[in-house]
């Protein structure tokens, strides 16, 4: 069971990304702040993408007849892993290079790739994904916004989005609506439809975190008109096209770095204090084991991506252990720190230890919950 | 060699002779020389020893499906110790002997003790030939070489576990229906899948820097096998229920291993105490860079 998942090795090709890489980034996140690194999931900068694309680094497994760079996940993983843990803003292109792109460029018309898939490697094309709704969370089944194909072919939209990521900064929604049939049907007659953003009738309002930073936000469809060109993929596969979508967001390393601009900080507050005793090196020791086992499990996932799977079952893994990691990180840490009173922590890497910990919980819902994932490996371990 | 012609048969032998009543019988202190015979004339406790010396000279890497086998069937000589102990006695100039080897790296308890002929001490490029009652203290230094055995080994015998746990949750009924539609069991067994996989991943990071390990390839394999051992074999014994902890039930043959091979050779916090004064002696590189170093 799973025994595809075996070590995987990065292409020296890709590997030899890193120098001018890092050289891209150092600039740009030189004069944030810890906390604001910690947040580079979250951190909206469409400059930085802006400049990440003209680099080259955006689009990566797109081909390059529609202005992508032609490399595949390996490279991502490459460029993901140097962004993340360095703490750069990557919100901006984060869901158009990750998600939308490919999702395009598998289900989309020619005409659809070639309007889309340039611009979002320039990063100069900001997705959002509409997939949760009040009342459906992880049970994507139930949504009840709807398109409804009017005579002239194009389609009328109406419903609402909830914890929509960044949707008040993007330019496009690949939103999950129903096109045909009823919400009794279930998965079937579910679509999936690209909403510019800019269109009458749509409203947006962000929804503030317990950080206090807003990156969710609720959007309402008012008789939306969208073009025929609207639809992506085929009406009523919404559902099989979201799931495979969704093998693309579980699996990369992007699932297990979230926390670890607070374990490097951590780890040069240990340094400096000079603090070695046998409890602080173990926990050490245990943080650093735990990433470099789950990196390895990351890119294992990956190169079944490379190999044209949809590792639907080992990206739920994957992500539903990484996550826990990513999870206890901030917990783990904020005793250790706590555990030795008399001993001065810096205020900025407090409030990177108080924004990890208060925002931990996000880690584990975005993508989908920890329990449903546990559902769909159940399923793989032929329990349902 | 090709290892992947050669892990069938290996597996359809530990099969044979192998079997739960012949494990079961071994263990209550029968004569193990039939079962050792066997692996013996498999010529399979050769395969690491570099051809020039007579072996077949396959690296760690290649031959770790093999040492898997061997945790994934509870086979409960030593053969695994003695595949690496032959390889580091010839290479030292020394000769094999014919009997089964245990490699013994501490204080604690030396796992196949008590059916090995023989134990392996001192150091890779030094081993030492110790037999009988001689005290077994002294091997300190194949302390990663153990770590990356016992790491092979829980990876075969958690896999084992997950598809014996995950067979009786689809086959034993209560409340009308299988227990494995009841999601609360199906969330422990997605944790146990998990937890058999991570121990697959780090014993595999054991032995990609070859015989013997790098320290800090040994210390990431042992830990997070050692981790997955506990949780592996909780959750089985939890999922079985009570049949779970009785003698006639094959489960004890591994999850007795299990916590066995978690304890020997450095547990998962010895080996992240070693590990975490590695790290901090490079405190100013990244964390991502620092595993990726390996």
């Amino acid at each position: 069971m799973f025994d595809a998942l075996s070590l995987s090795a990065l292409p020296p090709e890709d590997e030899a990304l890193r120098p001018a890489l890092r050289t891209l980034i150092a600039g740009a996140i030189a004069d944030l702040p810890l906390h604001r690194r910690a947040r580079s999931w979250q951190g909206f900068d469409a400059a930085f993408s802006r400049k990440l694309g003209q680099a080259g680094y955006l689009g990566l497994s797109l081909p390059k007849e529609y202005g992508g760079i032609g490399r595949g996940p390996f490279t991502r993983f490459v460029v993901v892993e140097e962004l993340l843990s360095a703490g750069a803003p990557v919100a901006g292109h984060w869901i158009a290079d990750r998600q939308s792109g490919p999702l395009i460029l598998h289900y989309g018309t020619e005409e659809q790739r070639r309007f889309y898939l340039p611009r979002i490697s320039r990063g100069e094309a900001l997705f959002c994904i509409g997939m949760s709704e009040p009342g459906s969370g992880s049970d994507l089944a139930s949504v009840r916004s709807r398109a409804d194909l009017q005579k002239d072919g194009s389609w009328l939209l109406n419903g609402q989005k909830i914890w929509t990521t960044n949707a008040m900064h993007s330019d496009y929604m690949i939103a999950l609506v129903r096109t045909s049939g009823t919400n009794e049907d279930r998965q079937s007659g579910l679509s999936q439809v690209i909403v510019d953003l800019t269109l009458p009738g749509i409203t947006i309002r962000p929804i503030v975190d317990l950080t206090g930073d807003a990156h969710f936000a609720e959007v309402f469809f008012d008789d939306v008109r969208l073009t025929p060109d609207a639809l992506i993929g085929e009406e009523g596969q919404g559902w099989r096209q979201v799931t495979a979508e969704l093998a693309f967001e579980r699996s990369g390393p992007e699932r297990i770095y979230s926390s670890v601009v607070l374990i490097d900080a951590w780890v040069r507050h240990l340094d400096a204090a000079g603090r070695k005793d046998s409890a602080t090196l173990r926990l050490v020791g245990t943080l650093t084991a735990q990433l470099a086992v789950l990196r390895e499990m990351s890119l294992a996932v990956t190169a079944r991506l490379v190999e044209g799977e949809s590792p639907v079952v080992e990206a739920s893994l994957m992500k539903d252990i990484g996550t826990g990691f990513e999870q206890a990180v901030p917990q783990l840490i904020g005793d250790d720190l706590a555990s030795n009173p008399d001993e001065p922590v810096d205020a900025e890497l407090y409030r990177t230890l108080l924004y990890v910990t208060h925002i931990a919980p996000s880690f584990s819902l975005r993508g989908g919950t920890r329990e449903i994932l546990r559902g769909i490996i159940a399923r793989g371990l032929g329990l349902r | 060699m090709d290892m992947q012609e050669l892990i069938a048969p290996f597996a359809r032998i530990i099969e044979d002779i192998c079997t739960p009543s012949a494990i079961r019988a071994v263990e209550a202190g029968g004569d193990a020389a039939p079962m050792w015979q066997a692996f013996d004339d498999s010529g399979f406790l050769d395969a690491l020893v570099s051809e020039d010396l007579g072996g077949a000279g396959v690296s760690l890497a290649d031959a770790a499906p093999l040492i898997v086998l061997l945790g994934h069937h509870a086979v409960p000589l030593p053969v695994g110790d003695t595949l690496i102990a032959r390889a580091l006695l010839t290479a030292s100039g020394a000769r094999a002997p014919a009997g089964p080897i245990a490699i013994a790296t501490g204080a604690g308890a030396t796992p196949f003790a008590d059916v090995a002929a023989h134990t392996l001490l001192g150091s890779p490029q030094a081993p030492i030939l110790a037999s009988g009652d001689d005290p077994v203290n002294g091997g300190q230094a194949l302390r990663p070489i153990g770590a990356v055995l016992r790491a092979l080994l829980i990876s075969g015998a958690s896999a084992r576990v997950m598809d014996m746990t995950v067979a009786y949750a689809n086959a034993r009924n209560q409340f009308g229906k299988p227990i494995g539609k009841q999601q609360a069991v199906q969330q422990q067994l997605a944790i146990l899948a998990e937890q058999a996989v991570a121990a697959r991943i780090a014993a595999a990071i054991g032995v990609r820097s070859g015989l013997p390990p790098h320290l800090a390839d040994a210390a990431i394999a042992k830990h997070g096998a050692s981790v997955a051992a506990a949780q592996v074999a909780a959750i089985a014994h939890a999922v079985h229920g009570a049949i779970g902890i009785s003698e006639e039930y094959d489960l004890h043959l591994l999850t007795r291993r299990l916590h066995e091979w978690r304890l020997a050779d450095g547990s998962e916090g010895y080996w992240a105490g070693l590990l975490g004064e590695r790290r901090m002696a490079a405190a100013a590189v990244s964390t991502a860079d620092y595993i990726r170093a390996g």
